[in-house]
C-alpha cells in the first residue's frame, strides 16, 4: 500500500501544494460557518484535519492506520460505532426509548410512509434528462427516467442516478463569501447594486451600458435563462456573453457550419437504421452525448432478435468505449486517421470534395465492408460523427448521410436545443483576450470551474486577478472560488424552479422536490439580480415567462399538467430542411506513423470533473479498466511492451494494480500519469481522461489522508488548440508507481464461456449454440430429478403464486453502469474507500463483468452484469449456521442482515461471488444530510454482516401488498427492480415465471437462454440470453489473431 | 497422618457438586425470563408523554374511531400520529384554557412539533405495514390491546419476534371480520355469543379463523413467516 | 544424562522407564517438580516472554473488535484466512493427547503412561486456542457466542443445524469436554500423592481439595479404573469425529479445492500428524529441563516418531489423491484447482508444503533420526509448519480463484492476522508451564506400574 503514497505524493502539481494560510483560512471559514444546527457537521467535518489525525493515531497503534483505512473522516466515529455496536453484545439489550414528532399541520396530499414521484429533468451539458424523483415525506431518496419523455422512455444514465448524492453531498457550499469571508445573499446584492458612494457593478456598469460585464457559464438550454439574457441585452448592450463547457462539442458545431452552412443538431433515429457507421461517436457511452439514453434503446431495439432486422454496426475509433465494444467490426484508429478514415469512406460513396488518402490495408478492408454495406442500404444507414471529431469528420459524415439519402430517414435536423450554438474554444478565448485588454471590469461565471478546466495556454487564473468583480456561482467551493471576490452557493436541481430541453428539443419543466439545503441560489435568481426585479424568485421567473409563451386559456391548469407531465407537449423542434454540401475542407494534419498522439476524453464515471466528489461514482468501476477513485492513461498492450512497462507478476488477480507511472509532454508541459495497457487501444497513442487532480474539493474528491488530489490532472496539458486530440506527444517512462484499485483483475474468459456468443450465420444455423460444450450440465431442469440433496421446494407446494427469475440479454447490454449506480442508491450501499477496494471489498451488489478475448490489438470485447442469481439450489443457504441467507417461498434467497453473524461462509461457498460483506464499518451512520437521503425501505447495514442482491425484495413487497388489498395477484410489470428500471436498452428482464405469459418469462423461452455455470445445478434465477454478433460476411478479416 | 479437612468436607463437596449444577440453571432460566421481562421490552410500562393524553377519554369516553386520528392506518406502513391540528380542531373550542394541554396549544402557535415518545417501536430492521394488516381482518386490538382502557399509553405486547410469529404461525387464532377490526369490544365467537359474517353464523374462533383465511385470501403460513416478510 | 541417550546395542530396545527406581524415589522426581521450593530461573524467562505475547494477542483481539475483521487480510473471494486455517491447525494438534491417552490405553501400551498426562494437557491447551478462532473470525461476535447454540429465544427460531459451522460447534466443545474430564480424572490420584508429599499445611489443603478426599482404598481403586475405561471408550470415537467434522467445513461446500470426499480421513491423519509432532516439541524439551530423560526415554521418541512417519505417509498420499482426483474427475474447475496449486500466485506456498510435509520427514526412516531427540526436535518443527501451510494452501488457494475469473483475487495477511497467530502460541506455552508447575506432569500413579515393584505383585 506504502506506494500509493508514495507515488501519490509525487504526483502533486506544484501549483496544488497550498500554503499553510489556505488550510487555517478553511478552519476558520467552516467554524464561521457553524451557527445552530449546523455545528456539529461542522465538528464532523473539521475532524478530517490534520491535528484531529494526529488525535486519533495516538488513539491506537500508529501502524493500525496502515492497514485498517487510514485514519479518515470517519475512523473516529467508525470506532464509536463499533463500541456502541458492542454494548448491544447481551441478548437483553433495552432500546432506548425514542421520538416520535408529528406534524404539526399535515399537507393533504401526504399519506406518512407512502412514497411520492415528482417529473422533473436534470440538465446535463447543456441538454435534460428526463427523470421521475421519488419523495419520502418531501425527501427525494431515488432518481429514474420518466417514462412519458421521449429522451428517456423511463431509462437514465449513471450521472442522474448519482446525482442525487451531490444534493445531500455535505461538502456542497453552504453560504454566500465575500473575499472568502462568510457574507450574505443580501450584502451581495446590496453591493452590486449601490447606488450611493461607489457604485456596485451594476449600477456601474448601467452607466457603461454594460460594456464591461462579461457572463460566462457553460451549456445551457434553458428558455427561461434565454428570455433573461435578452433582456439583460437591453439593459447591458455592450455586455458579452462567453460560453465555456470543458466537455464541448466545438467539432460538431463547427462541422455542421461546414456542411450544412449553420449551426443545427442532428437528431438520429437509430431504431430506423439497419447499418449503423460511427466515426469515434461514442452514443453508446455516456450522456455527453445527446440523447445517449434514447439511442440506445433505439440502437438495441433492432439488436433484440424479436423479428426485425439485426443493424449492424461498424465502429472506428481513437479510444476504446464501451461503443466499440458492441461493434461487429471495429477499427481502432488514431483521431488524426479517423478523419482519413472518413474521408476514404465518403470518397467510396461518391461524395465530392472528400480527396484522396493512403489507408492501412486494415483500414482499407474497414471502409470497403462499411461501404458496401451503406450503399446496399441507402438510407436505411446511419453515419454517425463524434462528439470529440474534427469539423472535417462531422463535415464528412453529413455529407454521406446526405449522398446515402440518409437525410430524413435516420438522421433528420433541428434548430440547436442550446441557447447558444457557439464554438467555446473561441468563446472562452475571445474572454481571456477581452480581459488581458483590460476590458473587463466585473466577471459573472454561472457554474463550472474555469481556473481549473479552462485550456491550460489561456491561463485563465491569472485573467481572473485582473478583474475587478468576479462573481462565481456554484455547487461546491473549487479551485475558481479562491480567485473570485464573491461566490454564491448554488442550488441543486433538485433545489430549484428551472426549465430545459431534451436532445430533441422537448421541453421539461424543472420543479424542485425540497427547499434548497445550504440556502444555494439558481442561476435564474442570480441573473434577476442585474435585472429590473432583483427580488425575484425563480418559481416566479420560470412561470412568469412560461405564462408570456402560453397561448390559449386557463394557464393554470396547462402549468399544472406540463409540471405534472415533465414535459411539454409537442415542444420538439421541428426539422429544418437542410442540404449538406462539402465546402473546401481543411487539409488533414499528417500524423507520422511513429508520432505519438494524446487524446483527451471526459472520465466515464466522473465525466469533466464535476462528480469528483461523488462516493457513488468513484467507486462505480470504469466500464473498460474496472478501476475505481483514480484517472489511468491508456496505452495499447503494444506500446507498453515497446517501452518495457513493468507488468506486475501475475496481473491476474491483483485488485491493486501497482503500475508504472508515464511522464506525458504535450505542447510542452508535462503530467505524471499511470499507465493502463488497454486490448484496443490504437497504437502510438495515448489517452488521458480529464476529471480528476482536483486540488479544491471536498473529503471525496480528495485523498484526505494522503492529502493529496486524485488521480491527475488532463486539464493541465490541455492546450485551447487540441482540445480532443493532438499529435507530438512525448511519452517516457518513470521509476514511479502508482497502485490502482481495481475490482475485476482478470480480463480473460479462461475457457469457462461465461458470455455465450455467436454470430447471426452461425446461429441461423444452430440455435442451440448456448447449450453446447456442456455435457455435465443436467440435462432435465424438473425438480422431480433426484440429482441434488437440496430441498425440492416446489413438489413441497412453494412458489404458489409467484417465482421470480431475471433475464438479462447480454447482446443488448451496453456495459454503461446504470444499473450499478441505480442499484447502489436503491439499496443504501456504502461508499468504499480505495485501500478497501484494493484489499477486494468493493460492494457493489450487481457487478457489470468486462470479458476480451482474440487479438490484444483488437479484442471483441464481452459485457455481463451478474446480480445475484437467487439460485434454486443456493449453495450459500445450506452453510449458514443461523440461518440467516435463507430461501423465500417466492424462490428467492432471503438475506436477513439483522440474522447475519458474519462467518462469510455464504460468500465463500457462493460460486459466482456475488455476496459482499461489510468487513468495516462501511455505512455513514454520522452525517446527517446522507441520512435523509437514505431509502427508507431498506436496512443500513452495520460492520460485520454479509449483504447482496434480493431481487429489490422491497419492491416486491410494496407491490404485493397493493396488491393484497385489492385482492389480486401482482401484474407483470408491477415490480420493476432498481438496475432494470435504470437500464437504458431494456437489458434486465425481471418478472413472475409461473407466468407464461410476462416478459420474462417469453425471453427465458428463449434458445439463447443460458445459466451461468449452470453444471453445477444451483440452477440460477437469473439467466442470460447468449449474445449474437451481425458481422459483415464478405469483410475480409485481418491476419488470423492469435488468441490471448 | 494428620486429617487435613474434617468429615464434613465430604457433604460440603457432595453439596457443592449438587450446588453448581443447581446455580447454572438457574441464572441460564433467570437470563431467559430477563429476556422476555418488562425490563426489556417496556411491555405495560407507560412513558412520559409531554401530554398525559388518554387514549381511554378520547375512545371509550367520547368514541372517537381509530382512524380520526391515525389516518393512514390503511392506506400505508404507518399508521400515522396526528398533527397538531387535529388536536385543535376540537381544543380550540374546548378545554381551550387548560394547563394540561399548553404544549399542544403552544406547539400550534409556535409551529413546532409535539415530541411525543414512542410506545409501540420496532427496530429499524423490522418493516410492518398496518394497512395489510387492518386489511386483512386484523384487529388493532389484538396487538394494541384495550387502548380504551388505557388512561396513559402502554405497549399491550412484548413486540418481540416470537410474539410476531405467534400470529403468523397460526393466524387463524387471531383474524376477525374487516367490520369489526377498530372495534375495541368485539369478542371471538363463542356458542353463548356467536359472530355473523355475510349471514353465516359462526360458534367458534376455530370456524370463523378458517372461513376468513379462506375470504380474505390469506397467504399460507409459509408465505407469512418467510424471512422478507418482515426483514429487508 | 548422556548416557541415558545412549542407543542399547543392536536388537535391543530402549526401555521405558530408566532402572533403579523405587516407589520413593520416583514419587520424589516427579512431585518434585511440582512441590519444590526453588523454581527454576528459565521457567520465569519463559512464563515471562509467554505472558508479553499474551499480552499483544490480547492487544490484537481488543482491535479486533474495535474495528471489525476488516484489520485482517480476508476479502472477497477469501473469506476465510488465517482465522481459520489456524483452527485447524490448532484443533489437529489438540489429537495426540486423547489418541495417546484413550485408544493407546485401550491398545494397552504401556509406554504411553509418561507422556500422556502433558500430552493430554497439551491437547485441551490446544482446543481453547482452536475454539477462540471460531468466536472472534465471525463478523460480529457479541452476537455469535450465543445464537451459534439451541436455545429458546424470544425471536422464537433455531440455529440452522444443516450447517457445518454448528456441526463444529457441538464437536469441539464435546471434545473439549471429554478431553478435559479424561486429564482430570487422571489426576486425582496424583493430587492425592501430591497432597501426601507437601510440606505445608496450604498446599495440602489446595491439593486435597483437588484430589477431592482420595484415599486410594480399593474401592476408590476399582470405580476409577472403570470410569476411566469408560472415558476412554467415550473419547476414542471422538479422536476420529472432531477432525472428520471439522473438515466437513470443507467438504461439503462447492469450491474446487474443498468439494472433496476423502476430506475426513485425511484430516484425521493430518491431526494425527502435527499432534505428535507438536509432543515431541513439548516432551524433548520439558525432558531435558527437568532431567527426565528416565521417564521419557528414546523408547517414546522413537514410538512417536514412528507413528509420524506413519501418519504422515497417510498425509502424503492424500496430497497425491488431491491431484490424481483433480486429473482424473477431467473437470475444468478442479483441473485448474491444481494447475492453480502447482503454478498458481501461492505455488511457493504448496512446494514448501510438500517439502515440509513430505520430504523431509523421510528422515525419520532412519533409526538414528529417530534415536536424535535433537534431530526430531527439528522435525517436529518442520512438520508443524508444514501442517500449516496445508491448511493454508486448502483455505486460501481454493478460494481465491474458483469459478468465475472475473471474481478470482487474491489475500494479503496483515500484521493484525501474525500477531493473532503468534498470541495464541504464546497464549498456549503460558498455559502449558503453569501446568508443568503446578501440576504433575508425568502420571506419578501409572508410572508406578511400570516398576519392577509393580511388576513383582502380580
Amino acid at each position: 500500500m506504502s506506494n500509493t503514497k508514495d507515488s501519490n505524493s509525487n504526483l502533486i502539481p506544484v501549483d496544488a501544494i497550498q500554503p499553510a494560510r489556505l488550510e487555517l483560512d478553511a478552519v476558520r471559514q467552516k467554524l464561521s460557518e457553524a451557527s445552530g444546527p449546523k455545528f456539529w457537521r461542522t465538528l464532523d467535518e473539521l475532524s478530517d484535519r490534520r491535528e484531529f489525525g494526529e488525535l486519533l493515531e495516538r488513539e491506537f497503534p500508529r501502524q493500525a492506520s496502515e492497514w485498517v483505512d487510514p485514519v479518515s473522516r470517519r475512523g473516529f466515529l467508525k470506532l464509536a460505532g463499533a463500541s456502541m455496536a458492542l454494548a448491544g453484545l447481551a441478548g437483553c439489550t433495552k432500546q432506548p426509548l425514542e421520538q416520535i414528532l408529528p406534524y404539526v399541520r399535515q399537507p393533504e396530499e401526504l399519506i406518512p410512509g407512502k412514497p411520492v414521484f415528482y417529473a422533473t429533468a436534470m440538465p446535463f451539458a447543456g441538454h435534460a434528462v428526463p427523470l421521475l424523483v421519488e419523495t419520502h415525506e418531501y425527501r427525494p431518496t431515488k432518481i429514474e427516467g420518466n417514462p412519458q419523455h421521449p429522451a428517456s422512455l423511463g431509462s437514465t444514465d449513471i450521472f442522474a442516478q448519482a446525482s442525487i448524492l451531490n444534493l445531500y453531498d455535505p461538502d456542497r457550499s453552504t453560504s454566500v463569501t465575500f473575499m472568502g469571508e462568510p457574507s450574505t445573499w443580501a450584502n451581495f446584492v446590496g453591493e452590486l447594486r449601490r447606488e450611493v458612494g461607489a457604485p456596485g457593478v451594476v449600477s456601474r456598469q448601467k452607466a457603461l451600458r454594460g460594456a464591461g460585464l462579461r457572463f460566462l457559464c457553460g451549456s445551457t438550454s434553458s428558455p427561461t435563462f434565454a428570455a433573461q439574457m435578452k433582456a439583460l441585452q437591453q439593459q447591458f448592450p455592450q455586455a458579452k456573453w462567453h460560453w465555456y463547457e470543458p466537455v464541448h462539442r466545438d467539432g460538431v458545431r463547427a462541422g455542421s457550419k461546414l456542411a450544412l452552412g449553420g449551426y443545427y443538431d442532428a437528431v438520429y433515429k437509430f431504431d430506423a437504421a439497419d447499418v449503423v457507421v460511427s466515426l469515434d461517436a461514442d452514443f453508446l457511452s455516456g450522456a455527453w452525448f445527446p440523447g445517449f439514453v434514447r439511442y440506445a434503446r433505439d440502437f438495441m431495439s433492432r439488436r433484440k432478435l424479436d423479428g426485425r432486422e439485426m443493424n449492424r454496426f461498424y465502429v472506428a475509433e481513437s479510444s476504446p468505449s464501451t461503443t466499440g465494444a458492441k461493434a461487429d467490426h471495429r477499427l481502432p484508429a488514431r483521431a488524426a486517421d479517423i478523419e482519413k478514415i472518413a474521408r476514404a469512406l465518403a470518397a467510396k460513396l461518391g461524395v465530392a470534395g472528400a480527396g484522396a488518402v493512403q489507408l492501412t490495408q486494415e483500414q482499407q478492408n474497414w471502409v470497403d465492408a462499411a461501404a458496401a454495406d451503406l450503399m446496399q442500404h441507402r438510407g436505411k444507414g446511419l453515419v454517425v460523427p463524434g462528439v470529440f471529431q474534427s469539423a472535417a469528420v462531422n463535415a464528412l459524415a453529413h455529407a454521406i448521410n446526405a449522398a446515402l439519402g440518409n437525410t430524413g430517414q435516420t438522421v433528420s435536423y433541428i434548430d440547436p436545443v442550446e441557447v447558444a450554438a457557439v464554438e467555446h474554444g473561441h468563446s472562452i478565448r475571445e474572454l481571456v483576450d477581452d480581459v488581458n485588454a483590460g476590458r473587463v471590469d466585473a466577471l459573472v461565471m454561472i457554474g463550472g470551474n474555469p481556473v481549473y478546466d479552462a485550456p491550460v495556454d489561456l491561463e485563465f487564473e491569472k485573467a481572473l486577478g485582473k478583474i475587478k468583480v468576479a462573481i462565481q456561482l456554484s455547487l461546491y467551493r473549487n479551485e475558481t472560488t479562491d480567485h473570485v471576490h464573491w461566490h454564491i452557493p448554488a442550488a441543486h436541481y433538485l433545489e430549484s424552479w428551472s426549465d430545459a430541453r431534451a436532445y430533441d428539443g422537448t421541453v421539461t419543466i424543472i420543479q424542485p422536490m425540497i427547499r434548497p439545503l445550504y440556502d444555494g441560489k439558481s442561476a435564474h435568481e442570480l441573473l434577476a439580480v442585474f435585472g429590473d426585479n432583483p427580488g425575484a424568485s425563480d418559481y416566479e421567473l420560470v412561470r412568469g415567462y412560461w405564462k408570456t409563451q402560453h397561448t390559449g386559456a386557463d394557464f393554470d391548469m396547462w402549468w399544472k399538467r406540463t409540471v405534472h407531465d415533465g414535459q411539454i407537449a409537442g415542444s420538439a423542434s421541428p426539422a429544418r430542411q437542410v442540404s449538406a454540401r462539402l465546402a473546401a475542407l481543411p487539409a488533414p494534419e499528417n500524423a507520422g506513423a511513429e508520432d505519438i498522439e494524446i487524446v483527451f476524453r471526459p472520465d466515464p464515471t466522473i465525466y469533466d470533473g464535476s462528480f469528483i466528489n461523488n462516493g457513488w461514482l468513484q467507486t462505480t468501476p470504469k466500464p473498460l479498466t474496472h478501476n475505481t477513485w483514480d484517472n489511468v492513461a491508456m496505452i495499447s498492450p503494444a506500446m507498453a511492451q515497446r517501452m518495457k512497462l513493468d507488468q506486475v507478476k501475475d496481473q491476474a488477480d491483483h485488485q491493486s494494480d501497482a503500475q508504472n507511472i508515464l511522464e506525458i509532454e504535450f505542447q510542452g508541459r508535462k503530467v505524471e500519469v499511470p499507465y493502463w495497457a488497454q486490448p484496443g487501444h490504437p497504437d502510438y497513442a495515448v489517452t488521458l481522461f480529464l476529471g480528476y487532480g482536483q486540488t479544491r474539493t471536498g473529503r471525496t474528491g480528495r485523498d484526505a489522508d494522503a492529502n493529496t488530489s486524485r488521480g491527475y490532472n488532463a486539464y493541465s496539458v490541455r492546450p485551447v488548440s487540441a482540445q480532443y486530440s493532438g499529435g507530438a506527444g512525448k511519452v517516457v517512462r518513470t521509476d514511479k508507481y502508482w497502485s490502482l484499485a481495481v475490482t475485476q483483475g482478470h480480463f480473460s474468459m479462461d475457457g469457462r464461456e461465461p458470455v455465450k456468443v455467436s454470430t447471426l450465420e452461425e446461429y441461423s444455423k444452430n440455435h442451440n449454440f448456448a447449450h453446447e460444450h456442456r455435457e455435465e450440465e443436467p440435462h432435465d431442469q424438473s425438480d422431480s430429478k433426484p440429482e441434488s440433496l437440496y430441498p425440492k421446494y416446489s413438489e413441497s407446494g412453494w412458489y404458489k403464486d409467484y417465482s421470480w427469475g431475471m433475464a438479462i440479454d447480454l447482446n443488448s447490454c451496453i456495459g454503461c453502469q446504470t444499473c450499478v449506480v441505480a442499484c447502489h442508491a436503491e439499496n443504501n450501499i456504502p461508499v468504499i474507500p480505495k485501500d478497501q477496494i484494493q484489499r477486494g471489498r468493493e460492494m457493489q451488489w450487481l457487478r457489470v463483468d468486462t470479458y476480451y478475448e482474440g487479438d490484444a490489438a483488437n479484442p471483441s470485447a464481452y459485457f455481463q452484469p451478474v446480480p445475484c442469481m437467487q439460485c434454486e439450489n443456493a449453495p450459500c443457504e445450506p452453510v449458514c449456521p443461523v440461518g440467516a441467507t435463507v430461501h423465500s417461498t417466492e424462490g428467492l434467497n432471503d438475506m436477513v442482515y439483522n440474522r447475519c453473524v458474519g462467518t462469510r461462509y455464504c460468500s465463500n461457498n457462493c460460486p459466482y461471488k456475488v455476496r459482499r460483506f461489510n468487513f468495516l464499518l462501511f455505512s455513514d451512520f454520522d452525517t446527517p444530510s446522507l441520512k435523509m437521503m437514505r431509502n427508507p425501505d431498506v436496512t443500513v447495514r452495520s460492520r460485520g454482516v454479509m449483504e447482496k442482491c434480493t431481487y429489490c425484495v422491497q419492491r416486491i413487497s410494496e407491490a404485493r401488498i397493493a396488491a393484497e388489498k385489492e385482492d389480486r395477484l401482482i401484474r407483470d410489470g408491477d415490480v420493476v427492480t432498481a438496475c432494470q428500471q435504470a437500464c437504458p436498452t431494456e437489458a434486465i428482464i425481471f418478472g413472475n415465471i409461473n407466468d407464461p405469459n410476462s416478459r420474462v418469462s417469453k425471453l427465458k423461452a428463449s434458445e439463447r437462454n443460458y445459466a451461468l455455470l449452470a453444471e453445477l445445478n444451483t440452477r440460477p434465477r437469473t439467466t442470460y440470453i447468449a449474445a449474437v454478433e451481425n458481422p459483415n460476411p464478405a469483410f475480409k478479416s485481418p491476419a488470423p489473431a492469435e488468441k490471448a | 497422618m494428620a486429617q487435613i479437612f474434617n468429615r464434613s468436607a465430604n457433604t460440603l463437596a457432595r453439596a457443592s457438586i449438587l450446588g453448581a449444577i443447581l446455580l447454572i440453571s438457574a441464572s441460564g432460566a433467570a437470563l431467559l425470563k430477563l429476556q422476555r421481562s418488562p425490563y426489556v421490552t417496556n411491555q405495560h410500562i407507560a412513558p412520559e408523554q409531554p401530554v398525559p393524553f388518554s387514549h381511554q377519554h378520547h375512545v371509550a369516553g367520547l368514541g372517537l374511531d381509530c382512524r380520526y386520528c391515525h389516518t393512514s392506518v390503511e392506506q400505508s406502513s404507518f399508521a400515522g400520529i396526528p398533527p397538531t391540528k387535529t388536536c385543535m380542531n376540537c381544543h380550540a373550542q374546548i378545554w381551550t384554557s387548560a394547563d394540561l394541554l399548553h404544549p399542544v396549544r403552544y406547539s400550534f402557535q409556535s409551529g413546532e412539533s409535539l415530541q411525543w415518545t414512542r410506545v409501540h417501536d420496532l427496530p429499524d430492521f423490522v418493516y410492518f405495514n398496518h394497512s395489510i394488516h387492518v386489511n386483512k381482518g386484523v384487529g388493532c386490538e389484538s396487538c394494541h390491546g384495550r387502548v380504551d382502557q388505557m388512561p396513559l399509553m402502554y405497549a399491550e405486547n412484548t413486540l418481540q419476534m416470537e410474539w410476531c410469529l405467534s400470529c403468523h404461525r397460526e393466524p387463524e387464532k387471531f383474524l376477525r371480520p374487516k367490520s369489526q377490526v377498530f372495534s375495541m369490544t368485539y369478542q371471538q365467537p363463542t356458542p353463548e355469543n356467536p359472530v355473523e359474517v355475510n349471514g353465516r353464523k359462526f360458534l367458534s374462533q376455530a370456524e370463523l379463523g378458517q372461513y376468513l383465511k379462506d375470504q380474505y385470501h390469506l397467504r399460507t403460513v409459509r408465505d407469512i413467516t418467510s424471512c422478507s416478510t418482515c426483514h429487508r | 544424562m548422556q548416557d541415558v541417550d545412549q542407543l542399547p546395542p543392536k536388537g535391543v530396545r530402549p526401555p521405558i522407564i530408566g532402572p533403579g527406581y523405587n516407589l520413593g524415589t520416583l514419587n520424589d522426581r516427579i512431585a518434585g517438580i511440582v512441590l519444590t521450593k526453588h523454581t527454576p530461573v528459565f521457567w520465569f524467562a519463559v512464563v515471562g516472554l509467554a505472558v508479553m505475547i499474551f499480552g499483544m494477542l490480547n492487544t490484537a483481539i481488543a482491535y479486533l473488535f474495535a474495528k471489525g475483521v476488516g484489520i485482517w487480510g480476508i476479502n472477497i473471494p477469501v473469506g476465510w484466512g488465517f482465522a481459520i486455517v489456524n483452527f485447524v491447525w490448532w484443533v489437529g494438534i489438540g489429537h495426540a493427547g486423547t489418541l495417546i491417552s484413550a485408544i493407546l490405553l485401550l491398545f494397552k501400551q504401556s509406554w504411553r503412561t509418561s507422556i500422556n498426562r502433558f500430552a493430554e494437557g497439551m491437547t485441551i491447551f490446544a482446543v481453547m486456542q482452536a475454539g477462540l478462532f471460531p468466536l472472534i473470525h465471525t463478523g460480529r461476535p457479541w452476537l455469535a457466542f450465543y445464537w451459534l447454540f439451541p436455545y429458546p429465544n424470544s425471536m422464537g427460531v433455531w440455529p440452522q443445524f444443516r450447517s457445518p459451522l454448528i456441526w463444529d460447534v457441538f464437536a469441539v466443545s464435546t471434545y473439549f469436554t471429554v478431553s478435559f474430564l479424561f486429564w482430570g480424572i487422571g489426576l486425582i490420584p496424583d493430587f492425592a500423592t501430591l497432597r501426601d508429599s507437601a510440606k505445608t499445611l496450604a498446599v495440602r489443603r489446595i491439593y486435597g481439595m483437588l484430589a477431592m478426599g482420595w484415599r486410594g482404598s480399593s474401592r476408590h481403586w476399582n470405580r476409577y479404573e472403570t470410569a476411566y475405561m469408560l472415558l476412554a471408550g467415550l473419547a476414542t470415537p471422538l479422536v476420529l469425529s472432531v477432525h472428520s467434522v471439522v473438515s466437513l467445513d470443507f467438504a461439503v461446500s462447492v469450491i474446487p479445492g474443498w468439494h472433496t470426499t476423502f476430506f475426513p480421513p485425511y484430516f484425521v491423519a493430518g491431526a494425527i500428524y502435527s499432534g505428535f509432532a507438536m509432543v515431541l516439541i513439548l516432551a524433548i524439551p520439558f525432558r531435558y529441563l527437568y532431567g527426565m530423560q528416565d521417564f521419557i526415554t528414546l523408547r517414546h521418541l522413537q514410538n512417536c516418531g514412528k507413528l509420524m512417519l506413519a501418519t504422515g505417509m497417510i498425509v502424503a498420499y492424500a496430497y497425491g489423491l488431491e491431484m490424481f482426483m483433480g486429473w482424473y474427475s477431467h473437470d475444468k474447475y478442479e483441473l485448474a484447482m491444481v494447475h492453480n496449486r502447482l503454478h498458481g500466485p501461492y505455488s511457493h506456498y504448496y512446494w514448501m508444503l510438500v517439502l515440509c510435509n513430505i520430504i523431509i520427514p523421510q528422515a525419520l526412516w532412519s533409526n538414528k533420526v529417530r534415536s536424535t531427540p535433537w534431530m526430531l526436535f527439528v522435525l517436529a518443527c518442520v512438520v508443524n509448519a508444514g501442517m500449516w501451510l496445508e491448511r493454508f494452501v486448502i483455505v486460501v488457494m481454493s478460494l481465491q480463484r474458483d469459478f468465475v475469473p472475473s471474481s478470482w483475487g487474491m489475500y494479503w495477511f496483515t500484521k493484525w492476522d501474525v500477531m493473532t497467530f503468534v498470541g495464541t502460541m504464546g497464549f498456549f506455552t503460558l498455559l502449558f508451564f503453569l501446568f508443568i508447575r503446578f501440576m504433575p506432569a508425568i502420571a506419578i500413579t501409572e508410572m508406578r506400574t511400570l516398576l519392577p515393584q509393580a511388576k513383582v505383585k502380580e
